[in-house]
């Protein structure tokens, strides 16, 4: 079981109060736990990543155990403490704007 | 008695104004998608209840939101935990991605960039939502960058309408200051294969055959600020506007000129008139006179104000040329707001209301087609987009 936490706007898009809870077939990385979110969620396709190319969208954020991941590959394996649950993958708007 | 719906968008979210026939006592709803901006919204002439709203951020893209309850909730059409029939995921209603197949689509060309080089066509947001006239489930959405997109399925889906950006005329076409966006589309309401469109700063453009080819009309328009003012594209058109009655008679705020055309946008002359400054954003008509139109002249492209500091809404019962100013109610001193091109709308009671929006967050409505006016809501977010529904 995979916990994600959500950006305040994309928990109202979704309708979600708190963390999210996945399961995540095979291995966790930051594609497949995505793909488990999107699959569960659709209204938050093209929301963290662009329909098209899959990339992160600039301002979105991945944190976990203290760490930023956001510049890992897509398919490269979460922290453990994620893939166990233990810790939260933290999905973040870039602090800007007003 | 009849009543009318306001729908207001603004930076940081959507507002829903809504009063009796009299249009003197409002009640004030939302914000909806707080905290996001909410370029435009509009309702379904076939449905009055149907409403379609963009909602963009630039954290987290463009959404399409859909209300069947005339904007008391809100879903992100096919956004539920389902597959569609053909097998596709849902979750497509937000998703806006250029035609490029070999069949019905164009290769993704280059536009000229700010600087004067050629910048790759990226999707940005949707600036407006035209539903169509007859049916609740087909609207269209013009889009940064410029493009028109079009659902058939209430906005499940979004396909473009490819032959529009690729007319070929594409490495001439430029962004304005806020983007090189489609924000104006008007169907002809006595031939729905005829759509004029709007783009800044390439120009209008027209189709005859339902968007499979478009034509520029822009001859007549001239702008100093492209090196061939006389040119068949490049121009920075910030809005048309047309009276059902009379679809082949159009009327333009040009970035700056007000223009008219008397066949359906072949030709233009300007009938900017005794306007204090013909710079401007919006334009609208009258309901029911065809030769009453509105701007809200903007003293320049720099200085993006009402001159004097005065706050005036200017109106022409001629179709141009002869105007005068209407001050009843709105500031005239000490006022430096903005009224942005898609925000102005008018509804179609006996009086024919006139509303507008300002950059300032004031929502002014005029029962008595502009002869006075008053403030519905004076502390809104900036506001980007203003329409009205008239209900019976």
């Amino acid at each position: 079981m995979i916990r994600v936490v959500l950006p305040t706007h994309l928990r109202t898009l979704a309708r979600v109060e708190g963390e999210v809870k996945l399961e995540v077939e095979g291995q966790a990385t930051q594609r497949s736990v995505l793909d488990a979110l999107e699959a569960r969620y659709p209204m938050l396709r093209g929301t963290i990543r662009d329909h098209v190319t899959q990339k992160r969208r600039p301002f979105v954020r991945f944190f976990a155990c203290e760490q930023d991941l956001s510049h890992e590959p897509p398919d490269a394996p979460l922290p453990d403490a994620v893939a166990t649950g233990a810790e939260p993958f933290l999905v973040v708007g870039a602090i800007a704007g007003g | 008695m009849s009543r009318v719906r306001v729908l207001v968008g603004t930076r940081k979210g959507a507002f829903i104004l809504a009063s009796d026939g009299k249009r003197e006592k409002w009640n004030v709803s939302g914000p909806q998608f707080a905290g996001w901006e909410t370029y435009h919204l509009k309702g379904s002439p076939a449905d009055p209840n149907r409403l379609y709203a963009s909602q963009t951020s630039g954290w987290f893209g463009q959404i399409i939101q859909r209300s069947s309850d005339g904007g008391k909730t809100w879903e992100a059409p096919g956004g539920g935990m389902t597959i569609g029939p053909s097998g596709m995921p849902a979750g497509e209603s937000n998703k806006f991605v250029y035609d490029t197949t070999p069949g019905t689509g164009k290769p993704l060309t280059t536009h000229q960039w700010y600087d004067g080089t050629q910048h790759p066509w990226e999707f940005k947001r949707v600036w407006h939502l035209e539903p169509s006239l007859t049916d609740p489930d087909t609207v269209y959405a013009g889009v940064e960058d410029a493009a028109l997109f079009r659902s058939t399925d209430g906005g499940q889906t979004w396909q473009e309408l490819a032959g529009l950006r690729g007319h070929g005329t594409g490495p001439k076409w430029q962004p304005g200051a806020g983007g090189m966006c489609l924000h104006t589309i008007l169907i002809d309401p006595s031939d729905p294969e005829r759509i004029y469109i709007a783009i800044s700063a390439a120009g209008a453009f027209r189709t005859d055959d339902a968007g499979k080819t478009w034509k520029p009309i822009n001859r007549g328009l001239k702008s100093q600020y492209i090196p061939d003012p006389n040119a068949e594209i490049g121009h920075c058109v910030h809005r048309i506007a047309l009276h059902r009655s009379r679809p082949k008679v159009l009327f333009m705020q040009k970035h700056w000129d007000v223009m008219r055309s008397d066949d359906a946008g072949d030709s233009w002359h300007e009938v900017s008139g005794n306007l204090p400054t013909d710079f401007g954003f919006v334009i609208d008509v009258h309901a029911h006179e065809p030769e009453t139109i509105y701007v809200v002249p903007i003293k320049s492209d720099s200085e993006h104000y009402p001159p004097e500091g005065k706050l005036r809404v200017y109106r022409s019962r001629t179709g141009g040329n002869k105007w005068q100013a209407l001050t009843k109610g709105l500031p005239q001193r000490n006022c430096y707001v903005n009224v942005l091109r898609d925000a102005m709308a008018v509804d179609s009671l006996d009086s024919c209301g006139v509303y507008f929006g300002t950059t300032g967050g004031q929502v002014y409505a005029s029962a008595d087609a502009g002869d006075s006016w008053a403030p519905i809501v004076r502390d809104l977010p900036a506001v980007l987009s203003v329409e009205v529904q008239t209900l019976p």
